[in-house]
């Protein structure tokens, strides 16, 4: 297929950047999205021109690098995936398709689709960790009952790759999903119990100091997140700062 | 305790117990006027008792007004923030994908709330403070009218087509703004319940039968009189 694509393109940080139109041709279905900018990105470099700079690390959803908003959506159009898994034939010959790096203040642009997501490695020194001595005469974690609701739920938050798409997605660019998420898959076990007063408030502290907006329960993080970290992890997060609070 | 306010969560928390107050105060607004549609008198006995009785008028009063100023104030605040929170906007956005027209407006149902509260100050409210606390008068009752003069009051307002026009479409404002956020304020509150199809089902009902009820209202008066 044929597509004109539409990018924002950015010298650096300091620059102020715009959108610039492109054309691929006989691009296959089967590409991957990232795939089709290799495509885009060899053309410009034979034609000796920059090509545009986009994350990307595993290139199969594990490690939240890539971060394309495309036509409007974090991840684009597609439900539950990040964009190194977003097909190419959930476009059609002859499109425009949109391509913005993910907005928010805290999330500054580095360069055209690149942008630092630090801001969520600073929230997760500020307490997503548990203090446990790995010396070597460490405690087996099985040695601990766990019930099987609570090893559930512990896991699906602990899926978050840390992508930033709920930032991107939501209208206040709250990153009370992302949060939600790191605070639950520690309180919902013993191991992370110790702690989750002084994590719960120096995480969203941390959160707050970074410059995210506050929630409005829109939902939209939840359906863009291509790990379908749950809303239910936001109101958790707000009942363990309530607890910590009193 | 005095932190937790101050966090981004302990906001969405006091706008949450803010917005159970107000949708308290609606029911028991809506509970009132009502009656003036199947029982004239007993309105106007029960708009007595409500507009003399010194707990009322001097304890939830101020409170309420306290709750109304507060959750506009809080809302604007947080708009702001939450503005500045991405200063560059996208070329192009597609909010329908993920979210509802209500959760994305809550300020704009929230002005055109506001633009109303003030217009219903204007027409009940003043007055009423003029009548009480500024004359002096505690009766309940005017000149020309036998009983109390309430009910007399209420179906004067609604002769005005233009003023019931306005009454009419603010409370599908207030519809809309309820549509998002009677489930908005348990998930605040941390209440998971608030996404149960139960409790979602219950806010579908209340943001509509109680606006509803209320332009049932108005224009019951204006064609009746
Ligand atoms: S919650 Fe979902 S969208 Fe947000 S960072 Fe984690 S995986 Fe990404
Ligand atoms: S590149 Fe790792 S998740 Fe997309």
């Amino acid at each position: 297929m044929n597509l004109t694509l539409k990018i924002w393109r950015q010298k650096d940080s300091n620059t102020k950047g715009q959108m610039v139109d492109y054309k691929v041709t006989d691009i296959s279905e089967h590409m991957s999205f990232l795939e089709m900018m290799d495509v885009l990105n060899e053309q410009l470099v034979s034609s000796g021109e920059d090509p545009v700079a986009f994350d990307h690390d595993c290139r199969e959803g594990i490690c939240g690098m890539c971060s394309m908003y495309i036509n409007g959506e974090a991840h684009g159009p597609d439900r539950g995936v990040t964009t190194c898994q977003l097909h190419m034939r959930m476009f059609k010959d002859g499109d425009t398709i949109t391509i913005e790096p993910f907005r928010a203040t805290a999330f500054p642009v580095l360069k055209d689709l690149v942008v630092d997501r630090s801001a969520f490695d600073r929230i997760q020194h500020a307490g997503g960790y548990i203090s446990v001595n790995t010396s070597g005469n460490t405690q087996d974690a099985n040695a601990i009952p766990i019930s099987k609701h609570a090893a559930d739920e512990a896991m699906d938050a602990a899926t978050c790759i840390g992508c930033g798409a709920c930032v991107a997605t939501c209208k206040n660019s709250s990153a009370m999903l992302f949060v939600g998420a790191k605070v639950s898959q520690y309180a919902l076990l013993p191991q992370g119990q110790v702690e989750a007063a002084d994590r719960v408030r120096n995480m969203v502290a941390q959160m707050d100091l970074e410059g995210f907006g506050n929630c409005t329960n829109t939902g939209a993080c939840e359906i863009e997140c291509p790990k379908g970290i749950s809303l239910d992890n936001i109101a958790r997060m707000n009942r363990e700062l309530m607890k910590a609070s009193i | 305790m005095g932190g937790f306010f101050k966090s981004s969560i302990g906001r969405k928390v006091a706008m949450a117990l803010s917005a159970f107050f107000l949708m308290f105060f609606l029911l028991q607004h809506f509970s009132i006027n009502i009656l003036s549609v199947f029982n004239p008198d007993l309105f106007n006995e029960v708009s007595h008792f409500m507009g003399t009785n010194p707990l009322i008028q001097f304890v939830l009063q101020p409170v309420l007004i306290f709750g109304v100023v507060f959750h506009f104030v809080m809302g604007f605040v947080l708009e702001i923030k939450n503005k500045k929170a991405r200063k560059v906007a996208y070329v192009k956005n597609n909010g329908a994908a993920n979210s509802t027209w209500m959760s994305r407006n809550m300020i704009y149902s929230g002005v055109a709330i506001l633009a109303f509260i003030v217009l219903h100050f204007i027409d009940f409210w003043f007055p009423e403070i003029n009548t009480k606390f500024i004359k002096g008068d505690w009766s309940g009752t005017i000149e020309g009218v036998e009983g109390f003069r309430y009910y007399e009051e209420l179906t004067h307002k609604f002769v005005s087509p233009i003023r019931v026009g306005a009454y009419v479409l603010a409370f599908v404002f207030l519809a809309l703004h309820l549509l998002h956020g009677f489930t908005s304020a348990f998930q605040s509150m941390g209440a998971t319940a608030g996404r149960k199809k139960t409790l979602q089902n219950i806010g579908k009902a209340y943001s509509i039968i109680i606006p509803l009820g209320f332009i049932f209202i108005a224009l019951y008066h204006h064609f009746n009189h």
